[in-house]
């Protein structure tokens, strides 16, 4: 069996897109060629900054031949018919075979495909490949048609087995596949040929290429913590970092240098961003000062002064970068600490969305909002207020206006400088929070109370605007919002109504209402709180909880209470894993059905209340006593919120029931005796409504 | 030591250039010596060498164009009164534009690097990702930014789309920042100590002794000085005049001639871009006009192109030989 080398080499591959391409060459090449009768035992992909390779081990060498029949229309079928029929088969009438059948004679086309050989299908396969690639963005280039990444040089492309190499004959566009590729453009830029794919990533190394992008990966990282060692230091590991630079070099030289101490009193996360964004060096640690102090930078040459010429640049261009850093710094800081007032009148004229006005606009209704929030997450209202305020200030600053990533966090280090309490810095860099589903949720009251008024702000806001989300659009990111606050509730064990007029989604709803004059306010405010139900159902789920239970909960009253609606939840949940919790549902099924199907029939509700003295059976009267003790209990347990003990005591029915059900019949000739049991039933469901619907609940 | 040896075919060591015009003066004979016209500067305020019509509307149609010039560049914006090391309000680009681009243009790229001092034997030349869009040209390409040890020397596209229109053939354009690129050469830090002439002349001039106290004036012009009344009403004028002229009816009756009036009209679009770049400086365009400006601006760059497309230097080959029979 035969082994298969392919590679594309072109102008630079962006770094971000090789991990994707190395896939899709591998799944389109060997989809390609499965799909054309071949096998092969194993395939792997490779990229460097100039190449996308594929090795494919234990290819067949030819497709099996293919026999295939296809019954047709009656010999006496109309002459359309047959047309469509030998189109369908690409055949001529004359190869058509006629066949006795039941209803006479029909005719048969018998399509035979020969076996092909492997170079014939890696050549068309390669072919389309190429031309098909999923490139998230293409390019043509000279005076060509074909598009690729970049301009596309040469391909190679291979069949080896014991006894040679062939050379796959294939054209694309004018490129002649070939045995031969190059290394590296400055160290090794001469041409060679090659056998297989041992010799050829074995020549590869000798021209200075690492064809591996993780083996480049593993090199980097090792030499720069060498380096970083060497000098009493440590390497700031970056993942994402380090899979871009090893997409950048064919031949990985890191180097390190210091950072001047000019620019060391910048706050850590600037000089970290500054030198990754803008020159992709890994950040270097004192570890006994703690500070930022140092870089390494990747270098994808050697040279004769061992890179001297190389750092000595990167590091002028550094100190270039954190002079306007420092500037930025040094200027932010004189506005901070004047009181922030500049960027509070620059915000004026900044548009958050032209219905919704200003950032400034904004920023007032969360001040208020913060301060109606801060009772319900112990902080204090002057505080919480104060702080929403001043944590989008930094947005008109020049460091974030040059490092948007770093907003909120810059806001923290200005309002330290500003002299404000730290829990008004802290609000400014946290009130963003949570981001992502895994980001962490603050928990201190000042910054909790403004991410809250931030994320129920831009809610209610769009909402009150008809912007929501719609299927997979979402381009004011609503869903995350919601999900901030859920996250925030739960997380702190917020406690607080959502809707309704005296909830809080009304404080900003109102506010809009006033503003546009024509909003329905209920509506909307109903309308939202559904959206927080379903983003609550999806985090629920992915937190085991069953879609089931939390329909069984949301139909209480307080669902717009989320703390509330996922205590109760969760105490259910727990309740239906125990034996008695799954079985009472279907007891509680049995009464709430027969009870309905006679109030049904009678015309009457039965809620006059059962008496015991009309209890014919032990089991009957057992049942009441039953209902006796747990209303004891569950009543205040309700009361006082205590799902659990409450949904206990809802449970130690489930064996009165039963045995109540199993001997008694509900339906008796004595009326007198059959409407007490149906009352009887009624307060089975209502004690079982009292702590969730449980019809809501599956099986 | 015998003098029939033949000479090795090692290159010979490219000495280090000493000025600002040294480094221009390289590239113009590196760039003519590989075949390209080398034209001069475009004799209107622009945003960028882009602009200048022998890149925007040479790069349309099918007729191959090779040329390289320095265009002195405008970005109102970046006036600093001449005080920040690196930013000014006027500067020089070094613009190739290659039509088709040749196969080797990142060889013939780097090769302008050696020629200028940059030994990619000693620097680490990179070529990191960076597509280029030109919103208010209507324009957009694929390429890279060109690092040399960690700074970008050079912007390197390959032309996609100019005007709204597919570039086919594919042009080649080469950017140099020049002052940028021979501040990194002569190792410069302050733009304005920089030699512009041989350092050794009789009458050595800076590059601060021609242009601080321009960059002083045109710093406080666009910030201050400019009339925003009068820009505004200027740029309604170019807009309105740009239609008028691509309204002619393309035969000429004095001439007996077609003429279709591409560049005449481009000009106009270039003054509306320049006078949208001032208005920007003086911070009278919101956030919301901008978008509507830039809008306006591509609209007659996409006439323009229209038109250009029109007239015999932008025609397909193929079409202007159907058009013959």
């Amino acid at each position: 069996m035969p082994d298969l080398l392919i590679e594309l080499f072109s102008e630079e591959i962006p770094a971000r897109m090789q991990a994707r391409a190395r896939a899709d060459l591998q799944k389109l090449v060997t989809d390609g060629l499965v799909e054309a009768g071949l096998t092969y035992a194993h395939a792997a992909a490779f990229s460097t900054p100039r190449r996308l390779t594929l090795a494919i081990e234990g290819l067949s060498t030819e497709s099996r031949a293919v026999r295939e029949e296809r019954k047709g229309p009656s010999v006496s079928a109309p002459a359309q018919a047959v047309e469509g029929f030998l189109r369908s088969t690409g055949l001529t009438l004359e190869q058509l075979e006629k066949r006795a059948d039941k209803k006479g004679e029909v005719y048969f086309a018998v399509i035979e495909r020969p076996g092909r050989r492997a170079p014939e299908i890696i050549a068309e396969v390669l072919d389309s490949t190429i031309r098909n690639f999923p490139w998230p963005k293409s390019m043509r280039w000279g005076a060509g048609s074909l598009r690729w990444v970049r301009p596309l040089h040469s391909i190679l492309c291979i069949l080896s087995d014991e006894g040679g190499t062939d050379v796959v004959p294939l054209t694309v566009d004018g490129i002649t596949a070939g045995n031969s590729t190059r290394g590296h453009r400055f160290l090794s830029p001469d041409a060679f040929c090659v056998n297989n794919f041992e010799d050829y990533a074995a020549k590869l190394k000798r021209a200075h290429v690492i064809l591996d992008s993780a083996e480049r990966e593993g090199a980097i990282l090792a030499e720069a913590q060498t380096l970083a060692f060497a000098a009493g230091m440590e390497l700031v590991e970056d993942r994402a970092l380090l899979t871009e630079v090893a997409g950048l070099v064919e031949w990985p030289v890191p180097l390190m240098g210091r950072i001047a101490e000019d620019f060391l009193g910048l706050p850590p996360e600037v000089l970290q961003t500054s030198m990754k964004e803008h020159q992709k060096f890994f950040s270097v640690r004192n570890p006994k000062t703690g500070r930022i102090e140092g870089f390494v930078t990747v270098a994808n040459t050697l040279t004769a002064d061992q890179g001297e010429t190389i750092l000595k640049g990167n590091q002028k261009v550094l100190a270039a970068r954190l002079s306007d850093a420092k500037f930025f710094w040094e200027n932010d800081l004189r506005v901070a600490r004047a009181g922030m007032d500049d960027w509070a009148e620059g915000l004026k004229s900044v548009t958050f969305h032209n219905k919704l006005g200003s950032q400034s606009d904004r920023i007032a209704r969360i001040a208020a909002l913060a301060r109606e929030i801060a009772p319900m997450v112990g902080a204090d209202p002057d505080l919480a207020e104060r702080a929403a305020r001043l944590a989008k200030l930094d947005l008109r600053s020049a460091m974030v206006g040059e490092f948007p990533e770093l907003q909120g966090l810059m806001g923290m280090y200005y309002a330290q400088a500003a002299g404000e309490p730290e829990a008004v810095a802290n609000a400014a860099r946290d009130h963003y929070a949570p981001l992502g589903p895994s980001d962490a949720v603050p928990t201190e009251p000042v910054p909790v109370a403004v991410a809250l008024a931030d994320k129920i702000d831009t809610l209610t806001g769009f909402w009150a605007i008809d912007e929501k989300p719609t299927g997979s659009k979402d381009p004011f990111a609503l869903r995350r919002a919601a999900l901030g606050v859920i996250r925030l509730v739960l997380g702190n064990g917020v406690r607080a109504a959502l809707a309704g007029r005296q909830g809080i989604l009304a404080v900003p709803m109102t506010l809009f209402a006033t503003q546009r004059g024509t909003l329905d306010l209920d509506a909307k405010i109903a309308d939202l709180l559904a959206f927080f139900h379903d983003r609550l159902k999806v985090f629920l789920k992915d937190q085991g909880i069953r879609h089931d239970v939390i329909d069984a909960c949301l139909a209480m009253t307080g669902n717009d209470d989320l703390t509330l609606l996922v205590k109760r939840a969760t105490a259910l949940q727990a309740t239906l894993q125990t034996e008695d919790g799954a079985n009472l549902v279907a007891g509680y099924k049995r009464a709430s059905n027969i009870l309905s199907q006679a109030e049904q029939k009678d015309g009457v509700e039965y809620s006059f209340g059962a008496d015991p003295k009309f209890a014919e059976g032990d089991e009957e009267r057992a049942l009441f006593t039953a209902l006796d003790q747990a209303e004891a209990a569950i009543a205040p347990a309700m009361a006082a919120e205590d799902f659990a003990t409450a949904m206990q005591a809802m449970a130690t029915l489930r064996g009165p029931i039963d045995a109540f059900f199993t001997a008694t019949q509900i339906n008796t000739d004595n009326q007198i005796v059959r409407r007490n049991r149906l009352n009887l039933l009624h307060r089975i469901r209502s004690l079982c409504l009292s702590v969730a619907d449980l019809s809501k609940l599956d099986g | 030591m015998s003098d029939s040896q033949p000479a090795r075919a090692e290159p010979a060591a490219i000495s280090a250039p000493r000025s600002f015009q040294e480094i221009i003066l390289r590239l113009q004979a590196y760039w003519a010596s590989k075949g390209c016209a080398i034209l001069q500067p475009y004799d209107m305020e622009v945003g960028a060498g882009t602009f200048h019509p022998a890149t925007t509307l040479r790069s349309l149609g099918t007729k191959p164009w090779a040329a390289a010039y320095v265009q002195p560049s405008r970005r109102p914006t970046d006036g600093r009164y001449g005080e920040n090391p690196n930013r000014l309000q006027h500067y020089y680009q070094y613009q190739v534009i290659i039509k088709p681009s040749p196969p080797d243009l990142q060889e013939l790229y780097l090769g302008s690097l050696r020629a200028i001092g940059l030994d990619p034997a000693l620097h680490d030349i990179r070529f990191v990702e960076d597509d280029w869009e030109s919103p208010t040209l209507g324009a957009w390409g694929l390429g890279w930014e060109v690092w040399c040890d960690g700074m970008e020397v050079s912007q390197f596209t390959y032309f996609q789309q100019v005007g709204g229109h597919d570039c086919r053939p594919v042009s080649g354009e080469l950017t140099y920042g020049l002052e940028r690129l021979a501040m990194y050469v002569l190792g410069i830090d302050h733009v304005m100590t920089m030699p512009f002439n041989d350092p050794d002349a009789p009458i050595a001039l800076t590059y601060g002794d021609i242009f601080r106290q321009t960059e002083e004036e045109y710093s406080r012009h666009n910030f201050d000085g400019a009339d925003t009344d009068k820009l505004l009403r200027n740029f309604a004028e170019a807009e309105a005049e740009c239609d008028r002229l691509l309204g002619f009816d393309p035969q000429d009756e004095k001439s007996g001639k077609r003429i279709i009036m591409a560049h005449p009209a481009y000009d106009q679009c270039i003054k509306a871009s320049h006078l949208f770049n001032l208005l920007d400086a003086r911070g009278v365009i919101s956030v919301t006009e901008r978008q509507a400006y830039i809008g306006r601006v591509r609209a007659l760059a996409k006439k323009c192109a229209d038109a250009f497309r029109q007239t015999e230097a932008g025609a397909d080959a193929a079409a202007e030989a159907g058009a013959a029979t």
